[in-house]
């Protein structure tokens, strides 16, 4: 109990921490691939304080609460898988969470967080499969949707379930908005949509948005380590490391891929989750 | 238990009584008057059967009477339908009336002798629907007086027939009662007929050339499922010697190989009474009749008579041939329809499709029969059923409202239309947001599905949970846009907006209950159903479940609270520095002022009901027809 109790709370105190830093190694490995010096690794943190101190501006004032929504759904998300509760149900809030998201940018009816609203949508339907996929992956092997019971396995999940974990890395392009499926936001400079669906989010309410994608990026790393991590603890460093592989691959095809149309992005990613978890699946189904 | 052949013939009586009475507001007051007593009835059923300890009851064995009534009323919907079909000049839909009709009769008249069985059972299940029946059902009767009224006041081309439209309504009720509580497979047999009759009357009250052909469109493909039940019927009395629908559960659970072909047969008809594909359209043919005979047909009636009974023959169809069979049309019909609902930007059709696609959760529920599916199958049933009629009705008074009722016309309609648009965000939100209804039965329907290495049926879910979603939400968002427009002028009548209340209110308590519910009732429901005693969702997810909902009203709600105390600067939207100063326009290249309209994805030439209808319906036919040959083949 106080075991979890702890690491619910390593989530919500250290979480934003991580996923900032990550975010500066993001950018700085970036730079290096594009012949850029980048900004220090501290760059986002020093990015966030500024946005709260800037003047609060805003084109509707719902927009605050949905994104405080958001962020405490996306924490509370958190907490259920790293308190170790259901894997199926923690992908299902955060899908409501990501409803919250949604209702944020088109609440402005602003014609460029609007296209963005309309494409993060399109980008939820593309992942959510891949997403529950993963989670039955998960009870196929173990029999249980509980994180609790899937880290304590004997051997590293990732070794029956390679499908499954080849799906999840290709719809984590789309939740970490990295090209080529960055449709509806990009943290690059050059989107068609000025900035999508953040385009009307100033000050504290960017602030907001960008720590909880760092909460969002955490899980879903966590997510990643489920497939490595077993009752030996030598697994949660192979862990680490995988995340880390996992993370500079993501920043790899950032900076190799052009962005596609948003039907082709829906079409690749359901092709991919189909093929390469689908064949996973039969040949779990045949072995047992 | 009066009550039980009361609850049968007391909504027929006010059929009868609605048809005499032309004065509208004597008809009105009755129809009041009707609803209410329905409601009671239905509560005096309730306590009748909890006082019994809310054991299954078994009543009325000796019913010579009421089995020649029976006889005749067939008989005479017979007629009623050869009648029609002449009329219109459809003469061959007769057939599929006259043959099943007079082979029943002759099993009744001159087949052997049948064992004495009790042609009424209670239990957990039959309980549900009649509440359903009785509570949705009267409350879709009050809304459609103030409906009505306005319909035909704007609709002046068509025949004020509200002595009709009513007298349908409530023999509609009647029949559904009759329905969900017999327990002899002649009775159902009727009250199925009786039941694609009066949506058959419903469809076709406009008398316009689309709505006859769509009724006619709804009359065969019920008609045929009618067909199918009748010969499972007689094929069973002749093998076995019975008419008792749970001796036939109770055998296909024992022993599934020896009642293959009725329940096969029968879980065919319910199939095109749920208005599964192929035989969707006459659902969405549906949506010309008024709004009110749509909420009926949608939530409270019809297409749950094929629900209800696919849930009783779920323990005898686990595992079996036809289960996989159900089980794959409703997956595959889930996916499918959700996929053309996002094609659609008429909200009645939007509503069509999703009740389809959700009819198809249910059906793939029962297909795989498992405790946990059924569990989920009831749940979504039960959040449909409020869901769909609020819904209904929401968007037809919306029209009534605005003259639209296409969702690109509903936007900002939270800031023009504020009490209909929060209904209709509830019932919305009610079917699909974590941890309600949809998402729930989901968890439910994947952990089983995965039990049961259903493969296809994991896939139809995941993906159609997705599009699902998507869907729905970009409706919400439509809703909540902020807009300069004008407020609308609400001219919803005062019973119409009482109907819409009660739903609302029913919904955010079904929500907020729902783990409750699961223990005290629909965990018995299965224990009857299964003879089993352990509880289908684990405590812990329950718990949680109740600590999800509660969070997921509250954040929202302090979040509020506290961003309405906030200091900040309002500015313009962001359109590259033309916006023209109100949010609404901006300056277009010749230096006009351009409207902004904001419109949502629709992706019609992907998935458009044009593309995809026609190839589901040939899959889903060829699937039915293969194994129907096989499941027959192997059981002769």
């Amino acid at each position: 109990m106080t075991a979890k109790f702890i690491s619910i709370m390593c989530y919500i105190l250290l979480a934003p921490f991580l996923g900032g830093l990550l975010e500066g190694l993001d950018r700085k490995i970036s730079a290096r691939m594009q012949g850029r010096v980048g900004p220090p690794i501290l760059q986002p943190f020093y990015d966030l304080v500024k946005l709260t101190k800037k003047q609060f501006i805003i084109v509707d004032r719902s927009q605050h609460f949905l994104l405080l929504s958001y962020m405490a759904l996306m924490i509370f998300t958190g907490c259920m898988f790293f308190g170790g509760t259901d894997l199926l149900m923690c992908f299902f809030v955060l899908s409501t969470a990501a409803v919250f998201l949604y209702f944020a940018a088109v609440i402005t009816s602003s014609p460029y967080t609007t296209i963005g609203g309309q494409r993060e949508l399109l980008q939820d339907m593309a992942y959510e499969p891949a997403l529950l996929l993963t989670a039955v992956g998960f009870y196929l092997v173990t029999g249980s949707f509980n994180v609790d019971t899937i880290i304590h396995t004997p051997y590293s999940l990732i070794a029956k379930l390679p499908g499954f974990f080849f799906a999840f890395v290709f719809i984590l392009t789309i939740k970490m908005r990295k090209s080529p499926f960055d449709e509806s936001a990009s943290h690059h400079a050059h989107q068609e949509l000025v900035k999508g669906i953040t385009t009307e989010m100033g000050g504290r309410n960017l602030a907001l948005y960008n720590v909880t994608e760092w909460y969002e990026t955490v899980l879903m790393l966590g997510v990643v380590a489920l497939f490595i991590i077993n009752e030996n603890p030598w697994s949660y460093l192979a862990a680490v490391l995988v995340i880390l592989l996992v993370y500079f691959f993501e920043i790899l095809v950032d900076n190799t891929c052009a962005r596609v149309k948003t039907t082709t992005m829906v079409k690749m990613t359901w092709i991919v989750t189909l093929l390469s978890a689908g064949v996973n699946f039969l040949v779990l189904m045949l072995v047992h | 238990m009066p009550v039980i052949p009361f609850l049968i013939i007391f909504p027929l009586v006010m059929a009868g009584l609605m048809f005499c009475v032309r004065v509208n507001k004597v008809r009105n007051a009755i129809a009041y008057v009707g609803a209410v007593v329905i409601m009671i009835a239905v509560g005096v059923l309730i306590v009748g059967w909890a006082a019994g300890g809310y054991r299954p009851i078994e009543l009325y064995v000796h019913t010579e009477i009421a089995d020649k009534v029976i006889l005749c009323a067939e008989l005479l919907l017979m007629v009623q339908v050869t009648f029609l079909s002449f009329k219109y000049k459809k003469y061959w839909v007769s057939i599929l009336s006259i043959v099943p009709t007079l082979a029943i009769a002759w099993l009744e008249l001159f087949g052997p002798e049948m064992q004495e069985i009790s042609h009424i059972y209670i239990d957990h299940l039959s309980i549900l629907m009649c509440i359903i029946i009785g509570v949705i059902g009267s409350l879709i009767v009050v809304y459609a007086v103030g409906y009505m009224h306005g319909y035909q006041h704007y609709h002046t081309n068509i025949g004020d027939r509200r002595y009709y439209f009513f007298m349908v309504l409530f023999a509609f009720l009647g029949a559904m009662f009759g329905f969900v509580l017999s327990d002899s497979l002649l009775w159902i047999d009727l009250f199925w007929e009786a039941t694609s009759v009066c949506s058959f009357l419903l469809i076709g009250y406009t008398r316009e050339p689309e709505a006859i052909k769509n009724s006619f469109r709804a009359l065969w493909m019920n008609l045929l499922g009618g067909t199918a039940l009748a010969i499972g019927i007689i094929y069973f009395a002749l093998t076995h010697g019975t008419v008792s629908l749970h001796d036939m559960v109770a055998l296909g659970a024992a022993r599934p190989g020896e009642v293959m072909i009725p329940v096969a047969l029968i879980a065919f008809a319910a199939l095109t009474k749920a208005a599964q594909l192929p035989f969707s359209t006459w659902l969405l043919g549906a949506m010309v009749a008024p709004t009110p005979s749509s909420a009926l047909l949608h939530s409270a009636t019809m297409v749950k008579a094929g629900i209800y009974i696919l849930f009783r023959l779920a323990p005898a169809m686990s595992g079996t041939t036809t289960g996989i069979m159900i089980s794959f049309i409703g997956g595959f019909t889930f996916l499918a329809a959700s996929i053309m609902a996002i094609a659609q930007s008429d909200g009645k059709k939007v509503l069509a499709m999703s009740t389809i696609s959700n009819l198809g959760l249910m059906v793939a529920c029962a297909g795989v029969g498992r405790p946990e599916t059924i569990w989920a199958g009831v749940f979504l049933m039960i959040f449909h059923a409020i869901s769909k009629s609020l819904l209904f009705q929401d968007v037809g008074a919306t029209e009534n409202s605005i003259h639209s009722r296409d969702i690109e016309n509903m936007h900002g309609l939270l800031y023009r239309l504020p009490r209909l648009a929060i209904f209709m965000f509830i019932g919305i939100a009610g079917m699909f947001l974590a941890p309600f209804g949809m998402l729930i039965s989901k968890w439910a329907a994947l952990k089983a599905s995965v039990d049961e290495n259903n493969i296809l049926l994991v896939f139809f879910i995941v993906f159609g949970s997705a599009t699902t979603s998507f869907y729905w939400t970009k409706w919400l968002g439509k809703i909540i846009a902020s807009t300069n427009e004008a407020p609308a002028k609400d001219i919803t009548k005062r019973n119409e907006m009482i109907s819409i209340t009660i739903h609302g209110v029913l919904m955010i308590a079904l929500c907020v209950l729902f783990p409750i519910l699961s223990k005290v009732y629909v965990g018995p429901l299965l224990r009857e159903m299964f003879a089993i005693s352990e509880q289908t969702l684990p405590t812990g997810t329950l718990d949680l479940l109740i600590v999800l909902v509660v969070f997921v009203f509250a954040v929202p709600f302090f979040a509020y609270l506290y961003s309405k105390k906030i200091r900040a600067n309002k500015k313009l939207s962001y359109m590259s520095g033309i916006n023209t100063g109100k949010n609404h326009a901006f300056t277009g290249s010749m230096g006009q002022n351009e409207k902004l309209v904001l419109s949502n994805y629709y992706f019609k030439n992907i998935c458009g009901i044009r593309k995809l209808m026609l190839p589901s319906q040939l899959i889903t036919a060829a699937v039915i027809t293969v194994m129907m040959i096989f499941i027959v083949g192997g059981a002769l």
